[in-house]
This record gives structure tokens, sequence and C-alpha cells, in this order.
């Protein structure tokens, strides 16, 4: 499809957009006492479906609505598989340690059409690798033969999970759709930044970072494995400090200072920042009239404020404090 | 038929054809853009079709200037053109119309889809969104007027 054919789309989400949540109604979420009563806010928002009103039934109604709605509006296919790699990679993740383990991974699958809990047991149980999705196929054996080897469940996961960042930065490579292109390079750098972090807190080795960073365009993953490394059990002083220290004058050089400013203030901090990079990379979009990506930027929008209400809906069930939920909940698209 | 008649048809049809190319051009795509504001919310179908209509009117335009030049050269009334130049004057006379017109309905339909975006937004600026493509239109009145003003003078 060529630019002009996605007018009719466009105009689509501009009305669509009317329905996103706003700042304002997050603000107005989170005072509320319980969960029930965010419930009824985003019911009244036309959130979830009349039969089921628990928090995970909204979600999984919202998640299915925006596939629904991305599939009605003619988003290509691709772009689809592309934008579903990170649930269909979770989807294996959770399906490998199910099958190979006899307790459950203690977390659930996504409800990816033909490739839910079922369908994933089912090809795993079979070592029918080749009715994976394209982008499972190399990795999946593997991934299960490690598994299976060791019983190493971490490992798993961090070969999995990089596998998924570099389907994505391919993808990036050859994707036409600069919008997407920008997206999925953001994403592997904002992982890798992420996990180079959180391995630089928890102690881990230059050879597990190494098997974790996936290479990304706007990032030299040598450097980051470097700096993360030598920055190991000193984040917590730098952030008393205010001291140098190695992984934060790598992320200043590399353009990342605001990473280290949110770094400096908390976990939860750099995380929110994290995702409000996104959000303010898809934002432009919001006055584009004709091309794919005012399309791409609501999927990323709905999935960003489902996101923001899981967070407030597991906070307001757990009672957890105003400040510390907002401390995580995300900016919005509109 | 003299080649000065040649010209002249010429500078006619091209009013019609290149006017008209630009009006569905900028219909096609504003019309897209309200169907879409539509499917979501068909209260809005007669504020957008207003929208949608706007780069019609180069269309129509082109159409007029064809008329008076063919009722001066001897098609629907007036005299045959015989001579060259006077053939090259009316074609020449009819390019305002004509390329203006294609240029600004292909870009006034591009503004018309902005509008219709923005009243899909805010239904109640409708008003204000009329204005940017109604713009785009002054370029093609102007283009309408040096043609008519042209052709009607020729001879």
């Amino acid at each position: 499809m060529n630019n002009l054919d996605y007018i009719y789309a466009v105009s689509r989400i501009r009305v669509k957009e009317q329905s996103l949540l706003t700042d304002s109604d997050i603000s107005a979420m989170i005072p509320m006492k319980t969960e029930d009563e965010v419930l009824d806010y985003l019911q009244s928002k036309g959130w979830g479906t009349d039969a089921e009103n628990s928090a995970s039934a909204v979600l999984a109604a919202e998640e299915r609505r925006t596939l629904e709605a991305m599939e009605d509006l003619g988003l290509d296919e691709e772009t689809m598989n592309i934008l579903s790699y990170p649930k269909l990679f979770h989807n294996l993740k959770t399906g490998i340690q199910e099958v190979t383990t006899a307790e459950s991974p203690g977390r659930a699958y996504y409800d990816l059409p033909g490739f839910g809990k079922a369908e994933v047991r089912n090809i795993l149980e079979r070592n029918a690798f080749d009715e994976l999705p394209e982008a499972l196929r190399t990795v999946a054996p593997s991934a299960l033969e490690i598994m299976l080897k060791t019983r190493d469940g971490q490992m798993c996961d961090t070969i999995v999970d990089k596998a998924c960042l570099e389907a994505m930065s391919a993808a990036a490579k050859h994707s036409k759709n600069r919008l997407l292109q920008q997206y999925l390079e953001l994403t592997v750098a904002l992982t890798d930044i992420r996990i180079a972090v959180r391995a630089s807190r928890m102690g881990k080795s230059e050879d597990y970072l190494k098997r974790a960073l996936a290479d990304t365009a706007l990032l030299d993953v040598n450097g980051l494995i470097l700096s993360a490394s030598e920055a190991v059990g000193k984040l917590e002083e730098a952030k008393d400090a205010d001291q140098e220290n190695p992984l934060y004058r790598y992320l200043e050089r590399a353009g990342f200072s605001a990473a280290v400013e949110a770094l400096k203030v908390s976990p939860a901090a750099f995380e929110r920042w994290c995702d409000n990079e996104l959000i303010d990379l898809i934002r432009p979009m919001r006055t584009v009239n004709e091309s794919v990506g005012p399309v791409l930027a609501y999927y990323l929008a709905r999935e960003n404020e489902i996101k923001t209400v899981r967070i407030i809906l597991t906070a307001k069930a757990n009672d957890f404090p105003d400040e510390v939920i907002e401390e995580r909940v995300r900016k919005m698209y509109v | 038929m003299s080649i000065g008649m040649v010209y002249a048809l010429l500078g006619a049809a091209l009013s019609t054809i290149l006017a008209g190319i630009g009006s569905a051009f900028g219909v096609r795509a504003a019309g897209q853009a309200a169907a879409g504001v539509t499917a979501e919310n068909p209260e809005m179908f007669a504020k957008v079709l207003v929208l949608q209509l706007l780069p019609g009117t180069q269309g129509i335009y082109g159409l007029l200037v064809t008329f008076i030049a063919l009722s001066r050269i001897g098609v629907l009334g007036g005299n045959a053109v015989t001579d060259t130049n006077t053939g090259l004057l009316y074609l020449i006379a009819c390019l305002p119309v004509a390329v203006v017109g294609l240029i600004s309905a292909i870009y006034q339909g591009k503004t018309a889809i902005a509008s219709i975006n923005l009243v899909a937004k805010k239904p109640d600026q409708f008003g204000k969104a009329m204005l940017f493509p109604a713009m785009v239109e002054t370029y093609a009145i102007l283009a309408l007027l040096v043609s008519i003003l042209a052709v009607t003078n020729i001879g």
C-alpha cells in the first residue's frame, strides 16, 4: 500500500484517538481508592465488555480490540508480525519452561491468535519447529535444548530475549517504514540499556552481557558491555554521591543523558523514561495525514495505555501508595 | 480545419482535462478521509461532505473556460479560428485555469484531508476547518479570472 491508501485509515484513527486515555484520565485514576473504582472509571470510558469486568478480562478485551482495529484498518501483516515479536518470543519462553519443567513458569501466555498457550505447547511437545512463526524457528530448538540440558531457565530466557532483539534489529534494517524503523531501533537500544543497568546492579559478568545484548544502530554495544562490566556495584554509589560512573559516562557520551538523570532518581523513573521516549517518538504522527505512521502510532499508543492501566490496577489491588503509582505511570499519546 | 483552430481546441480541451484531473484527485483523496471519519462517526457525514467537495470546484472552472472558448471559436458560436496566432492565443489563454486548476485541486485535496481530520477531532471547529482549504481556492479563482479575461478579449 502506498501512503495515499492510508488516508481512510488515518481519518478513522483521528476519530478513534478521541477515545484514548489522556494524562488527565490517568491523573484522575491515581487517587482512586480501589481497583473497582478504577474499573468503573474505565468502563465509563468504554473499556471492557458487558460480559466480564475483572481487571484481567478488561485488559485482555482491550488488547483484543486493538488487534481487531489494526486488522480492520488494513495494517499490513508483516508490520503486525513485527509488532507482535515481543509477545511471540514471550510465549515461546513460557512454553519452553512449561514443557521442560513440571512446574508452571509463573507467568501467563499472551492470547495471540494461532500462537496461544495450546498451540505453543502442542508445537514444542512435538518438536515441530517448522510450524512456529518464522522469526522463532532458529532460536526455539537451541533454547529448548539448553533448557533440557541445563535446566537453567534464566539462560533460556536470555537466549530467547536476545533472539527477539536481533529479530527486531533485522526488521528495522529491512523495513521501508521510517517510523517502524525508528521505533524498533529505539526499542532495541533501550532494552539493551535496561539489561546493562540491571546486570550492573546484580553484578553479572561480561560474558552474560555478551549473551544478552543485541547489536543496534543507536549504540556501540561493545562499549555498553565494557562500561556496564566496569560499573558493577557502583550504580547505587553514583546515585548517592553523584559521582562518576563508567556506565553513566558511556550513556551520556552515547546521547542518553536523560536516561542517566532518570537512573539517578530510581529504577521505576528509568523504566518510565524508556516508555516515554517511545511515546515522544510517535507523537509527531498526531498531525500526519497520509502515511501508515499514524496507524502504527495508534497501535503503540494503545499498548502504552493498556500497560499504564495495568500498572494502576495492579497497584490498587496491592494497596500501593499514590506516589509509587505516579512514579510509574507513562506519558499518554494524546 | 486550420492549425489555429487545432490550437484553440487544444486550449479548450486542456482547461477541462487538467483542471478535471486535479479535481478528481483532490476529491478522491478527501473522499477517502471523509469516508474514514463517517465510518467511525456517521453523524459527521454532512460536515465532511462539504469539505470533500471543495477540491471539485477547479473542474467546474475548467469546464466554464472551455465553454467560453468553444462559444468564441466557432464550435458553440462565434467565428472559426483561421490563423495560427489567434489559435495560439486561445491555447495560452486557457493555460492558467488548466495548470493552476490541476495543481491547486491536488493541494486543496490535501488541505481538505487535514481539515476533515481536524473536524474528526474537534467537530465544533468546522467553521475554521473550512477556511484552510478555501484559502487554496483563491489561486484557482485568480487563474479562472485571468483565463476568462484573456479568452474573452482575443480578437
